[in-house]
């Protein structure tokens, strides 16, 4: 079923990296604009936490949220360019399985925004207070687990989407709106009525819920209802990709 | 070879196509072909862009699955048995790419992976002499090498059938004919070609047989010689000689059908099979002073132009 998976997966990894602009926007980009941020807002934020109750906390979840995005939509633009070069259309007319080539750019996917996370906490370290008891590895595993989820959206996306010009714009137009949405920003709860109800149906919300839930210290148990909408979700794209995969 | 076809079952066709048809919405891409090709020859497909030439093969790898019609390759159903299919045949398809930074090495590693029986990779990199570009990028080979390494890779799982859409398409003469040599040495190593290409050159120098295919249909099918055999039985001898009395004499040999131009450069048209001889003898019977000759013997391209009534490069 998945022959050349891992084969597919390490090349593409190497060939990502032979692109030295998609690493830096990947890893580099984040890092630098997060330390930029922090060293320019840092004095006064200090001052003004009590203002902002929610933000110190909730900014591993933000940021963890904005890697996944960015991961999709460079999954979208990255198949987009697959079709349109005349890629997928060669590989088609080998054993490989279109989920064997989807599966294979989400496990790089993955691979590099765990790298961007674990760089982004590195540098992010001193914001978090001494002593601090942070689920470290459970939050980690949160992140990648939603992020996975959240790139099986990127599954369905990529599947049609026609040029790789139309890909990223497309992309940003179904995602950006999700995660305005997602009570990352705003609490769901206090959101008018006819969003509250589109926010409860977009995987975004659930992810928000179980990372941030995860992140205070909540127990995976504590949030079944957001894994198993997100395991859901995740099931439903792939299936629905599997019928609408273009391969040129 | 016609006659053991009838005697013996491993000569079945290779490939077996009755009737196939496909559409794109509206427009009829393939309107009833039906063809077979024979295992051990290069079988061209051949027409103008548009024709139905990809659509017609790509029906036959299994990439596309016919609106009617029945295809049978190597005794499978290509949308049926695809997964058994594709382990026994290796395709070179039209406009494909690799990834832009995949090194040579790392394409046919891959490729080989893929595969239950795979050839050496690096043996067949050495017959498309693509050995000292191993570590190269797909998107710093030149268009010829880009070409062979395609072919590599459809050679990888050792295939019996090997399908090449419009090959040659953009390179140059020189790495054109690297690849026709290529294109020989896979038949001679007992597989099946079966090509598609819009040069009648490319037909005429590299097909065993070729069909005509145009608007979706196949117009005629045979070697290169029967079809100009068949459909150009003309000739064309130009030659140059101040001889005054040489027009009346060509027009009076046998099979010439007509003679244009005055003293000076005269062109005489007539039966392929005979026109050369008559005229050789013609100046040789009236001792004409011949200060140039050249033949134009008919080509697939005119055979082209004769049966549909356009030219190919429409």
């Amino acid at each position: 079923m998945l022959r050349g998976l891992w084969r597919l997966t390490w090349l593409e990894i190497k060939i990502f990296v032979r692109e030295p602009l998609g690493v830096i926007g990947t890893v580099a980009m984040p890092v630098v604009i997060f330390l930029v941020l922090s060293r320019l807002t840092g004095r006064q934020t200090s001052a003004a936490d009590a203002a902002l109750p929610a933000a110190p906390s909730d900014l591993p979840v933000i940021v963890a949220m904005l890697v996944a995005v960015s991961a999709v939509l460079s999954l979208v633009a990255i198949m987009a360019i697959y079709r349109e070069g005349g890629i997928l259309k060669r590989l088609r007319a080998t054993p490989l399985r279109p989920h064997t080539i989807l599966a294979a750019h989400v496990l790089v996917k993955l691979l590099f925004s765990a790298l961007t996370l674990v760089a982004l906490a590195v540098a992010g370290r001193q914001l978090v207070p001494d002593g601090a008891d942070v689920p470290w590895l459970s939050f980690g595993a949160a992140v990648l687990f939603s992020t996975g989820c959240i790139l099986s959206l990127g599954f369905v996306i990529a599947s049609v989407v026609p040029t790789a010009r139309f890909a990223q714009p497309f992309g940003a137009v179904v995602l950006y709106p999700m995660l305005g949405l997602s009570g990352l920003f705003f609490p769901v709860d206090a959101l008018p009525g006819g969003l509250q109800a589109a926010a409860r149906l977009l995987p975004l919300t659930y992810a928000v819920s179980l990372q941030r839930g995860i992140w205070r210290g909540d127990t995976w148990v504590s949030h079944g209802g957001d894994v198993a909408v997100l395991l859901l979700v995740c099931a439903l794209c792939v299936a629905v990709s599997a019928r609408v995969f273009r391969w040129e | 070879m016609a006659q053991s076809v009838h005697t013996s079952v491993a000569s079945d066709p290779v490939i077996r196509v009755s009737d196939l048809r496909k559409a794109y919405g509206r427009t009829v891409a393939v309107a009833g072909v039906s063809f077979e090709v024979q295992a051990g020859e290069i079988f061209g497909l051949i027409g103008p862009n548009g024709a139905g030439k990809t659509t017609t093969m790509e029906c036959v790898e299994g990439l596309r699955a016919p609106d009617s019609g029945a295809i049978s390759v190597l005794g499978l159903d290509p949308v049926r048995d695809v997964r058994a299919l594709q382990e026994r045949i290796g395709v070179q398809l039209q406009e494909a790419q690799l990834q832009k930074r995949i090194t040579v090495r790392e394409a046919v590693e891959l490729w080989a992976a893929l595969y239950r029986s795979p050839v050496d990779g690096d043996a067949l990199l050495d017959q498309l002499g693509l050995r000292d570009r191993r570590q190269a990028w797909f998107m710093t080979l030149s268009g010829g090498q880009k070409q062979r390494l395609l072919i590599a890779l459809a050679l990888i799982n050792d295939p019996e059938v090997v399908f090449l859409d419009e090959l040659t398409t953009g390179l140059d003469p020189q790495a054109r004919r690297t690849i026709w040599d290529l294109v020989r040495g896979i038949r001679a190593r007992g597989k099946t070609v079966f090509l598609t290409t819009h040069l009648m050159e490319e037909a005429e120098r590299l097909c065993d047989r070729v069909a005509i295919i145009d608007r979706g249909r196949l117009v005629d099918l045979g070697t290169p010689a029967e079809l100009v055999r068949r459909h150009c039985p003309a000739a064309t001898v130009v030659l140059v000689t101040s001889d005054p009395d040489a027009p009346a004499v060509f027009r009076a040999l046998a099979g010439v059908t007509s003679v244009t131009g005055d003293a000076g450069t005269i062109t005489i048209r007539g039966r392929a099979s005979d026109l050369v001889a008559e005229v050789i003898r013609g100046v040789a019977a009236h001792q004409i002073h011949v200060t140039d000759f050249r033949t134009e013997l008919p080509t697939l391209e005119d055979v082209f132009l004769e049966i549909t009534g356009h030219a190919i490069r429409d």
